[in-house]
């Protein structure tokens, strides 16, 4: 394995977040909300449609400015800076018009690491070989979903953002993910993901934070989440039942 | 009568295409050549002015999106005017000597396409600048970089664009007549020939060269069509 995060050394880590709020004219969407994340393994974000997920991460990732409180990694204020060190893969992925290849080329190229060998290694573990010179757009949703997450690979991040990334994905896709998502996890990459799925979250979640209404009902380890979550709404959304 | 010289026009027109008419090939080689050169001036212009403006906000920039969309529609012929002034001996930049040049009428038609090529390369940039602007911010791209894959990514709809700046130097009559002069040999290109080569009489050579510009016309848009397809078949689209 080329290219360890070198975390240990240089770490993001803990993420530290207090009293952010998002609005959006006169609509609060991200309500006082407060998190702890540390460096080990997989924080899964559920919670229902338009809770604020993928805001939540697009605040913690630095491409929105929240209106108020604050996002700390490891002590510095989120900025251009710490988002040097991390990567997203959004809800809807966009690829470049090139082909797979070139995709995973310009990334390598940002960082001034671009090899063949790398680029080639990136294209196996997404099992996108033998499409490499092909349009990246001409892809299933499944191969761009690999190929999002390849590409954010490439930069060697040392916290990784996925947005459900295996919504609408077959099984099989879905599996390739989750084990590029534990690959990346064991080789000291924080992944922060959020997902639907709760038989995803129990596969890959080390803690689980439960977003209602643009903050935290409930954070806890993955297997008091599943057993006895302590909050009402995150009860009744593990149970199939409207949660608005 | 009329129908007979009519006919004959046709006969002898074709005649002149068919033999490759010296003149008729100069005429042709000249308007390429001024045209095509006003392209290279728009693309070199247009295109990284139409990037800057899709990608960078600055304060006036919605008044200039404005001001070179309303430039795309110029009158030829106002411009014709303006650029005479400007190279007459009296003009200021009368020192030059290009009144009644080629290089006065390359002046001429990069006016009147670099403002067409810089809006409708914004239009394109800034479509796609919209869709790739949060990636591109996540992963921390240089606007440099930025600016350059935006191009690149776009190529074929910009190379649509810069076909549409050559349809519309080729054909334009109003400021190349006036800056040009219209002098055989010298400046005289297909639309200038037409215009007086009709007006004297002469309908065959006129129409030997409206024969040929209407299949540049042609050739342009099926240039325009197959980079269209190409683009789709590449998932460029
Ligand atoms: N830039 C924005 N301006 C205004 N409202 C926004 C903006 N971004 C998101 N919203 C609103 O914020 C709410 C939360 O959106 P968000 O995309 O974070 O939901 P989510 O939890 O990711 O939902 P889903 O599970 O459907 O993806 C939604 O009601 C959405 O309409
Ligand atoms: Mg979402």
């Amino acid at each position: 394995m080329l290219d360890q995060p070198a975390w240990s050394i240089a770490s993001q880590l803990p993420l530290s977040v207090t009293g952010l709020c998002f609005n959006a004219g006169d609509t609060v969407l991200i309500d006082r909300l407060d998190l702890e994340v540390s460096h080990q393994g997989v924080t899964v974000l559920m919670g229902p449609n338009g809770a604020g997920k993928s805001l939540l991460v697009r605040l913690l990732h630095g491409l929105i400015q929240p209106q108020s409180g604050s996002i700390m990694w490891n002590g510095k204020r989120c900025s251009p800076a710490t988002r040097l060190h991390q990567a997203m893969v959004f809800q809807k992925p966009v690829l470049l018009r090139r082909s797979v290849a070139a995709n995973i080329d310009f990334v390598l190229g940002l960082k001034g690491r671009a090899t063949l060998a790398r680029r080639d290694e990136l294209l196996m573990q997404a099992n996108l070989s033998d499409k490499a010179s092909q349009p990246a757009r001409a892809l299933s949703g499944g191969e761009q979903q690999r190929l999002a997450l390849a590409r954010a690979l490439a930069s060697n991040p040392e916290v990784l953002f996925l947005d459900e990334p295996t919504a609408s994905l077959d099984p099989s896709s879905t599996q390739a993910i989750e084990t590029a998502i534990g690959a990346a996890s064991e080789r000291g990459v924080k992944v922060i993901l959020v997902t639907h799925d709760a038989g995803q979250a129990r596969r890959l979640a080390t803690d689980v934070v439960f977003i209602h209404r643009g903050s935290v009902a409930e954070h806890c380890s993955a297997d008091v989440f599943f057993q006895q979550p302590a909050s009402a709404v995150a009860r009744d959304y593990l149970a199939g039942k409207l949660v608005i | 009568m009329i129908m007979q010289d009519f006919a004959e026009a046709f006969r002898l027109a074709f005649g002149l295409v068919a033999a490759m008419d010296a003149d008729l090939i100069e005429i042709i080689g000249l308007s390429l050549r001024v045209s095509l050169a006003a392209v290279f001036v728009a693309a070199v212009l247009g295109m990284p002015l139409g990037a800057l403006l899709a990608t960078v906000r600055f304060p006036g920039r919605g008044v200039a999106v404005i001001v070179i969309n309303a430039l795309m529609g110029l009158p030829p012929v106002v411009v014709g005017l303006l650029v005479y002034m400007a190279l007459s001996n009296a003009g200021p930049l009368g020192f030059l000597q290009f009144l009644y040049t080629p290089a006065a009428m390359i002046v001429a038609q990069s006016i009147l396409i670099t403002p067409i090529v810089a809006a409708l390369t914004r239009q394109v940039i800034e479509d796609m600048n919209f869709e790739y602007a949060e990636q591109f911010a996540s992963l921390s791209v240089p606007w440099h970089t930025r600016i350059a894959a935006l191009i690149s990514d776009a190529r074929y709809a910009l190379a649509t664009v810069l076909l549409a700046g050559f349809g519309r130097a080729i054909a334009e009559v109003g400021a190349v007549i006036i800056v040009g002069g219209n002098i055989a040999h010298l400046t005289r290109v297909m639309t200038t020939a037409i215009a007086l080569e009709t007006s004297k009489g002469d309908l065959a050579l006129a129409l030997a060269l409206g024969i040929v510009l209407l299949v540049l016309a042609l050739a342009v848009n099926a240039a325009v069509m197959s980079l269209r397809a190409s683009a789709q078949s590449s998932a460029h689209a």
